[in-house]
C-alpha cells in the first residue's frame, strides 16, 4: 500500500497521530509526549517519535498534514523572531498604544508588550491620504539608512507598515523593492498584503506577528519535512491554517501567521466531518482540557470562520480563522467559598503545574478534576490519590462553610462550573445568532465526554454527541481537513453608489486566485466548492452582518433584500427607510478530498455482541449510585444505553448520568439522548 | 434529568449561585443585544450603555450586565426609584404590561442628558415582578451644541431636550406622537430610531430570559434567591472592607475648572472605616458651579461604587454590595447640583476625580490593592464643521486614553481607557476616511509617567491638522493644572496639555483642558497631550536596569530621567 494519509497534531503535552488507510478504512494511531528541541524549540521530535511509534514505513503515505503549535507558543510567549518596523513618520508607536483598552473591565492592573520593541520602531517620510492619494512621497533615502539600521541592530525580519496603504499600497510595495536589495532574508512582510482593511493598529499586528513568527515556522517546516524525507516520505508536508485547511508547506510561511490558531481549528474541522457523516449537521463543540475550555458553533457542517480574532488581550490578528472561543474553566479551575460565602469556581487555576491535587504534583487547592475524582466519575485507578485525605480536604475548605458533606461540595462545584461554561456558551452561540437548543453538543478533550450531558442539560441541548477519539480529535482534523483558501475585499460604500459590475469582477477575480492556489498543491481532490459572502451593515452602523451569497453576480436588490432578511433573522427588527451599505467581500475556495471512511477508529475486532460491564463502582448522582462501567473499545455499534453508566476508554471517560439514553452509530461515535431538553 | 434544580422554596447554596448566575446572564445578553443591533458607535463600538435588572419595590439593583458601561454602576436604581415613586403619587402614569419609559432627566436619578434611560416592568401573574432597565449614550438629544458636551453651558436647557418619565412604548407599541416630538429636537434624528429599536429589543430579550429562569426554578425560590444575594453580597463587601485598617484616610483631587470660572474646583473626602461600614465624606468640597462641571446625587454614588469596583472587582453587582457604604456631606456641593445647574460634565469627567479621590484615599488604606491614579480624563476633543469635498456638516470626537499608575507590583498600562470606559478608541485611518482632518502623529507622550519605584503609564501625544472646510473646536478633558497622583511616595503623572495653533500662532486654551467653539482655518491644528499615570513609591527605589532601559527606548530623555528618579548614572 502506498496511499496512506496521515495527521500528525502536535498539542502541548501530547502529539497525536492517526494515520488513515483510504482503500481499507483501516487506522493506527499513535500517541507520545510532546518534546521540544533545546536549542530551536522545535517540535519535530515528537512527531517523527509517533510516527515510528506507529511502525509505519513512510515511503507507503502518500499524505502527512500537520497542525503545529510553534506560532501560537511564540506570540503567547513572546519568543519571537527580532524584527524591526518601519512605518509612516509620526506612527511608530501604534504598535505599542493600541486602542486604549485595558485587560480587564475592572480593575487597573494589568501589563502589555508589544510585539516589536520602541527601539525598532523607526518612520520614514511618506504620508497617503485616506483615499490612496500621495500627500508626501517616499523618503527613499532615509529609507534605505533606516532599513541599514535595523538591519545592523541585527533584526532577521522586517515589517513595512504605512497609514492607508489598503488604499494604496504604492509606497509599501516601492519600500519593499528597497528593502529587499538591503536585507540580508527574504523575510518582509507588508502591511497591505495579509490584510487590506482600515485600522492600522489591527493591520499593523498582523503584520508583525507574520514578520516575527515566519523565520521560525520556515525553520522548522523545513527541518520537519527534511527528517520525513530522510526516512523515505516522497510527497510535499501539508500543514494546517487557522482557517480550517491545509496548505503546501512550501506556501506556509508566507503566511505565517494564519497557522496562530490552528490546533483549535482542525479540532473544529474533525467535528465537521464527524458530523456530516454522523448525519448531525449542528454541533457547538466543546473541548474541555486541563487549563480552559474552547468552543466553537459548526452550522450545517461548516466550520465558522471569522477575521476578528484576538488571541489574547490586545493581540488582534485579522485574517480569517476558525471562530474558536475560549470560555474558562478547565479541569484545574480552582474552587473556594468567598467572604461572602458564595461558592466560586475559577478564575483562579491550578494549572498544569502543581494541577489539581489528584495529579500529586503538589496542588492543595481543590479543582474541578478533583470534585470528579471524588465522586467517582474519574477512575480512581488512573490516580494516584488519597481519596480519604481528598474527601477531607473538600468537607474542610468547601463542605463546611457551605453546611455540605464532602461529596455534595464536590458535586456543587461541577455545578457551578458547568452553569458558567453554560452561560458563556449560550453567549457564544447567540453573539453567531443561534439558539443552543437547536444544536447537538460534540464533546472532546481530555474533560468533555465527562460534562458534556450536564451541560446540554443545562443548556436545553437535547443530545451530545462524543467521537470514536476523543482525545485525538486535532489530529483527525489534520486528515480529514480540505484545502482551503480565503480571500476579502473591502469596498465600503453605500449599496445605492456601488458599482455592481465591479462587484462581480472582484467576485470573480477571488474565485480564479484561490482555485489557483488551491490547485498549485497538487493534491487529490475531489470537487472544488467556492462560498461567496458580503459583510453588510445599515448605512449608519459599525458591527457587520455576513450575508451568504448564491452565486457571483448578485443584482443590487438581491444584496439589500438578502441582508435586510438576515438581519430580521438576528435582531427581529424591520427597518425599511434605511439602506445598505456594502463593507466586505469574502470569497473561499476550498478543495475537496476525498471523503475518510471513519468507522475503523476504534477496531471493529475488539467489539462484542453485548454492552458487557467491565466493573462497577458507585458514583455520585444527588447521592451513591452503583455504576456500570464499560470499555469503549468493547461497545457494539447497535448500542442501547440507559444512564447510569461509566464508560472509559485510552485517554477520556464519558459520563452517562440517569435518564438519558446511549447509543451508537456506524463509525462508533457515541449518542447521549438528553430528556426533557 | 441530570443536576437540575428543584422546585421548592427552600433555597440551598448551588441553587442560589445558579440562579445568581442566570440573572447575570440575562443582564449580559441584553448588553449584547443592545450594542450589536444599535446604530449609533458611541454605543455599538464603544459600548456606552448598561442594562440591569431592579426591585419592583424600590429600584434595587439586582444584577447588572458585566460590560455595561463603568460609568452606569448601580445608577438606574436611582432612576427606577424615581419612576417607582412618581407612580405611586401619580406624577407619571401607572404601567400597563408592554409599557416602556423613556427618561433622561439629570436630576431624577440620571447622569447627563445624553444617557438615555429606557424601563420596562416585568409582570408574573398580572403583578410587576421587577424591573428591566437600560442605559444608552445617545449621540445627541439638543442643546447648544451638537452632542451635548457644551463646556460654557450655564444652564440644563442649553445641554438638551429633558424628559420625566413618560410611556414611550404603551402596551408594546411605540407612541409616534412622542417619538415625533423628540426627533424635532434632536440632531441626526434620523437614524435614531434604530437606537431605540435596539434598546427596547434588549428589554425584550431580557423579558425572555428572566421568563425562562422563573418557569425553571420557580418564582418563590428567584425571589428568595434575589434576597439572598443581596444579603451575600453585603456580606462580601464586608468581607472586603475588613482588609482596611480601621481609621479615616483623606485625599483631595482637583478639576481644573467648571469651563466657565477659571478656577479649580475641590473634591475633598475623608474615607473612614468603623466596623464593617465604610464611610465617604465629602464635607469640604467645592459648591456647585456655574458651568457644567456640576455632578448630580446619582452619579456622585455612582462614581464611588465604580471605584470600589476597581479595587474589589470580584464583588458582585447587587444593591447588596452598596449597603455598607454611606456616603455623606455632599449636600450644598457641586457633587449634588440640582435643576437648572448645567452637568454634561458629571458622568465624562467629575466622575472620574471622584474615583481618583476614592483611589488617593484607600491607596494609604490598601497599598497593595490600589494603584497611584491614572490619567481620568476621556480627553473628548470636539471639531464640528463643514467639509466641502463631501458637501455636508460633520461633528466629529477624538477620545483618547492616558497613562495608568504605577502599583505594587508593576508599572502602570500606557494609554489605557478612563476608569469609567472600557472602549476603544477609534483608528486614525477611520477619523481620516470619515472627517476632513489629517493625524500628523499619534505617539506615545514621552516623558509623561510619573516616576516611583514602578513608574506610572505614558500618555498619548496626538497633532491633527483641519484639510479643508472651516471648523470649531471644543474641549472637554481635565488633569491640565494638576497631573494624576502619585501614590506611596511616587510623583505625579505628567498634566494634560491642549496646543492650538492657529495663523501660525501656537497658544493653549485659558482653561487648559476646556474650550469651546474655537474657530479654525484649514492648515490651523491641534495638538493634545494626554496625561500620564501616577507614580508609586519612591521612585530612588527604582531598579536602575528599568531606568536605563526607559531611556534606551526614548520613553524619557536622560535628562528628564535625571530629574524625575533622582539616580541616573552619567552614562
Amino acid at each position: 500500500m502506498t496511499n496512506l494519509i496521515a495527521g500528525a497534531d502536535v498539542g502541548g503535552t501530547f502529539t497525536d497521530l492517526v494515520i488513515l488507510n483510504p482503500a481499507m478504512g483501516e487506522v493506527r494511531l499513535a500517541k507520545t509526549p510532546t518534546t521540544l528541541d533545546p536549542a530551536t524549540g522545535g517540535q519535530s521530535a515528537g512527531v517523527l517519535a509517533a510516527l515510528e511509534q506507529s511502525q509505519t514505513p513512510l515511503d507507503q503515505v502518500a499524505l502527512i498534514v500537520h497542525g503545529t503549535t510553534t506560532t501560537t507558543n511564540a506570540v503567547l510567549e513572546r519568543k519571537l523572531a527580532k524584527t524591526g518596523l518601519i512605518t509612516t513618520r509620526g506612527f511608530r508607536d501604534i504598535l505599542e498604544l493600541g486602542r486604549r483598552t485595558r485587560p480587564h473591565a475592572y480593575g487597573m492592573t494589568g501589563q502589555f508588550t508589544p510585539v516589536i520593541p520602541r527601539d525598532l520602531r523607526l518612520e520614514v517620510t511618506e504620508r497617503m491620504d485616506a483615499k490612496g492619494r500621495i500627500l508626501t512621497p517616499l523618503d527613499e533615502d532615509e529609507l534605505r539608512q533606516n532599513v541599514t539600521k535595523l538591519a545592523k541592530m541585527g533584526c532577521e525580519s522586517l515589517v513595512i507598515h504605512f497609514l492607508h496603504a489598503y488604499a494604496n499600497p504604492a509606497h509599501e510595495q516601492r519600500a519593499a523593492e528597497i528593502a529587499a536589495e538591503i536585507w540580508p532574508t527574504n523575510y518582509i512582510t507588508c502591511g497591505h498584503t495579509l490584510l487590506s482593511e482600515s485600522r492600522e493598529y489591527e493591520r499593523g499586528v498582523t503584520a508583525a506577528v507574520n514578520a516575527a513568527v515566519q523565520p521560525l515556522l520556515e525553520r522548522y517546516i523545513r527541518s520537519l519535512a527534511t527528517a520525513l524525507h530522510t526516512k523515505g516520505y516522497q510527497h510535499d508536508l501539508l500543514v494546517m491554517n487557522g482557517n480550517g485547511g491545509m496548505v503546501p508547506a512550501s506556501q506556509v510561511s508566507a503566511e505565517a501567521v494564519k497557522t496562530v490558531m490552528s490546533g483549535p481549528a482542525s479540532g473544529v474541522m474533525a467535528a465537521v466531518a464527524t458530523g456530516r457523516r454522523a448525519g448531525i449537521p449542528n454541533l457547538i463543540t466543546y473541548d474541555m482540557g486541563g487549563t480552559s475550555t474552547d468552543v466553537a458553533l459548526i452550522k450545517n457542517a461548516r466550520a465558522p470562520v471569522s477575521n476578528e480574532i484576538e488571541v489574547e488581550y490586545a493581540m488582534p490578528i485579522h485574517v480569517p480563522m476558525v471562530d474558536v472561543r475560549t470560555v474558562g474553566a478547565g479541569g484545574g479551575s480552582i474552587a473556594r467559598v468567598d467572604g461572602g460565602g458564595m461558592l466560586r469556581v475559577g478564575p483562579q487555576s491550578a494549572g498544569s503545574t502543581p494541577g489539581p491535587i489528584c495529579y500529586g504534583k503538589g496542588g492543595t487547592e481543590p479543582t474541578i478534576s478533583d470534585a470528579n475524582l471524588l465522586l467517582g466519575r474519574l477512575p480512581a485507578t488512573r490516580f494516584n490519590t488519597d481519596i480519604t485525605a481528598l474527601s477531607a480536604i473538600f468537607g474542610t475548605k468547601i463542605g463546611q462553610p457551605l453546611g455540605l458533606s464532602p461529596e455534595a461540595a464536590a458535586e456543587a462545584v461541577i455545578r457551578i462550573a458547568n452553569t458558567h461554561m453554560a452561560g458563556a456558551i449560550r453567549m457564544v452561540s447567540l453573539s453567531l445568532g443561534a439558539d443552543p437548543r437547536d444544536y447537538a453538543l460534540f464533546a472532546f478533550g481530555g474533560a468533555g465526554p465527562l460534562h458534556a450531558t450536564a451541560l446540554a442539560a443545562e443548556l436545553g441541548i437535547p443530545r451530545v454527541l462524543v467521537p470514536a477519539r476523543p482525545g485525538m480529535t486535532n489530529a483527525l482534523g489534520c486528515v480529514v481537513a480540505d484545502l482551503r483558501h480565503d480571500s476579502v475585499r473591502t469596498v465600503n460604500r453605500p449599496l445605492d453608489s456601488a458599482d455592481i459590475a465591479e462587484i462581480h469582477a472582484i467576485l470573480a477575480d477571488q474565485i480564479a486566485t484561490g482555485t489557483d492556489r488551491i490547485n498549485a498543491a497538487g493534491v487529490n481532490l475531489t470537487n472544488t466548492q467556492t462560498e461567496l459572502s458580503a459583510d453588510m451593515q445599515f448605512i449608519g452602523q459599525t458591527h457587520l452582518l455576513r450575508v451568504p451569497l448564491p452565486h457571483a453576480t448578485p443584482t443590487r436588490d438581491d444584496l439589500q433584500q438578502r441582508f435586510e432578511a438576515a438581519y430580521h433573522a438576528r435582531f427581529r427588527v424591520n427597518l425599511p427607510t434605511i439602506r445598505a451599505n456594502l463593507v466586505n467581500l469574502n470569497t473561499s475556495v476550498i478543495g475537496q478530498r476525498p471523503e475518510m471512511d471513519l468507522s475503523r477508529l476504534i477496531d471493529p475486532a475488539a467489539r462484542l455482541a453485548k454492552p458487557t460491564p467491565q466493573t462497577t463502582r458507585p458514583v455520585w448522582f444527588n447521592g451513591w449510585l452503583e455504576t456500570p462501567v464499560y470499555w469503549r473499545d468493547h461497545l457494539p455499534l447497535n448500542l442501547h444505553l440507559n444512564g447510569p453508566a461509566v464508560i472509559e476508554q485510552m485517554d477520556t471517560t464519558t459520563l452517562v448520568h440517569p435518564g438519558c439514553t446511549v447509543t451508537s452509530d456506524p463509525d462508533g461515535n457515541l449518542i447521549i439522548e438528553v430528556p426533557n431538553a | 434529568m441530570p443536576e437540575t434544580g428543584s422546585n421548592t422554596a427552600k433555597i440551598d447554596p448551588i441553587t442560589l449561585a445558579v440562579i445568581q448566575a442566570g440573572l447575570q446572564q440575562t443582564c449580559d445578553e441584553m448588553d449584547l443585544t443592545f450594542s450589536r443591533a444599535a446604530f449609533s458607535p458611541v454605543i455599538a463600538e464603544a459600548d456606552d450603555r448598561s442594562d440591569g435588572i431592579y426591585s419592583a419595590s424600590d429600584g434595587a439593583l439586582i444584577a447588572q450586565g458585566a460590560r455595561g458601561l463603568p460609568v452606569f454602576v448601580g445608577t438606574m436604581q436611582f432612576s427606577t426609584r424615581h419612576i417607582i415613586r412618581r407612580i405611586a403619587s401619580g406624577e407619571t402614569l401607572p404601567p400597563e404590561p408592554g409599557d416602556i419609559y423613556i427618561v433622561n432627566d439629570p436630576y431624577l436619578g440620571g447622569t447627563h442628558l445624553m444617557d438615555v434611560r429606557f424601563a420596562m416592568p416585568f409582570y408574573r401573574d398580572g403583578k410587576i415582578f421587577c424591573w428591566l432597565s437600560n442605559t444608552g449614550h445617545w449621540p445627541d438629544t439638543g442643546g447648544a451644541v451638537p452632542g451635548g458636551f457644551s463646556a460654557s453651558a450655564t444652564a440644563a436647557e442649553q445641554e438638551g431636550l429633558r424628559l420625566p418619565p413618560v410611556k414611550l412604548f404603551k402596551k408594546g407599541i411605540l407612541d409616534t406622537e412622542i417619538w415625533a416630538v423628540i426627533c424635532s429636537n434632536i440632531r441626526v434624528s434620523e437614524q435614531r430610531i434604530g437606537d431605540v429599536q435596539a434598546q427596547a429589543s434588549a428589554l425584550l430579550v431580557g423579558a425572555d430570559r428572566l421568563t425562562a429562569l422563573l418557569d425553571r426554578y420557580g418564582d418563590a425560590t428567584v425571589t428568595a434567591a434575589i434576597a439572598e444575594i443581596r444579603t451575600l453580597a453585603a456580606a462580601q463587601m464586608r468581607a472586603k472592607i475588613a482588609l482596611i485598617p480601621q481609621g479615616s484616610y483623606s485625599a483631595k483631587a482637583y478639576i481644573d475648572s467648571d469651563g466657565v470660572v477659571n478656577e479649580p474646583l475641590t473634591i475633598a473626602l475623608k474615607v473612614t472605616r468603623t466596623g464593617d461600614r465604610l464611610t465617604f465624606d465629602f464635607t469640604g468640597s467645592s459648591p456647585p458651579c456655574a458651568g457644567p462641571m456640576n455632578s448630580v446625587q446619582a452619579t456622585t454614588f455612582s462614581s464611588v461604587y465604580l471605584a470600589l469596583r476597581h479595587i474589589f472587582p470580584d464583588v458582585p453587582l447587587s444593591a447588596g454590595a452598596f449597603e455598607p457604604l454611606h456616603i455623606t456631606g455632599i449636600d450644598g456641593t457641586f457633587l449634588d447640583a440640582h435643576y437648572p445647574r448645567p452637568v454634561s460634565g458629571c458622568a465624562a469627567e467629575v466622575s472620574q476625580r471622584i474615583a481618583e479621590a476614592v483611589f488617593a484615599a484607600l491607596v494609604q488604606a490598601v497599598p497593595k490593592l490600589v494603584t497611584a491614579a491614572p490619567a481620568g480624563t476621556s480627553g473628548n476633543f470636539g471639531l464640528g464643521g463643514h467639509d466641502p469635498e463631501k458637501g455636508r456638516d460633520f461633528v466629529m470626537y477624538q477620545i483618547s486614553g492616558g497613562g495608568y499608575g504605577g502599583n505594587s507590583d508593576h508599572d502602570g498600562l500606557s494609554n489605557g481607557c478612563s476608569t469609567i470606559g472600557i472602549s476603544k478608541a477609534p483608528p486614525v485611518e477611520i477619523m481620516e476616511q470619515t472627517f476632513p482632518v489629517l493625524y500628523r502623529r499619534y505617539a506615545l507622550h514621552e516623558g509623561s509617567g510619573g516616576a516611583g519605584q514602578h513608574r506610572g503609564g505614558f500618555g498619548l501625544d496626538y497633532e491633527v491638522v483641519l484639510l479643508r472646510g472651516t471648523a470649531r473646536a471644543s474641549f472637554v478633558m481635565d488633569h491640565g493644572r494638576t497631573g494624576p497622583q502619585g501614590a506611596m511616595g511616587g510623583s505625579d503623572g505628567a498634566v494634560n496639555r491642549v496646543e492650538i495653533t492657529r495663523g501660525g500662532e501656537t497658544f493653549t486654551p485659558p482653561h487648559l483642558s476646556k474650550a469651546q467653539d474655537i474657530a479654525l482655518q484649514p492648515g490651523d491644528s491641534v495638538r493634545v497631550r494626554t496625561p500620564g499615570g501616577g507614580g508609586y513609591g519612591n521612585p530612588a527605589a527604582r531598579d536602575p536596569a528599568l531606568i536605563a532601559e526607559d531611556i534606551r527606548l526614548g520613553r524619557y530623555t536622560i535628562e528628564q530621567a535625571r530629574t524625575l528618579f533622582k539616580r541616573v548614572s552619567k552614562d
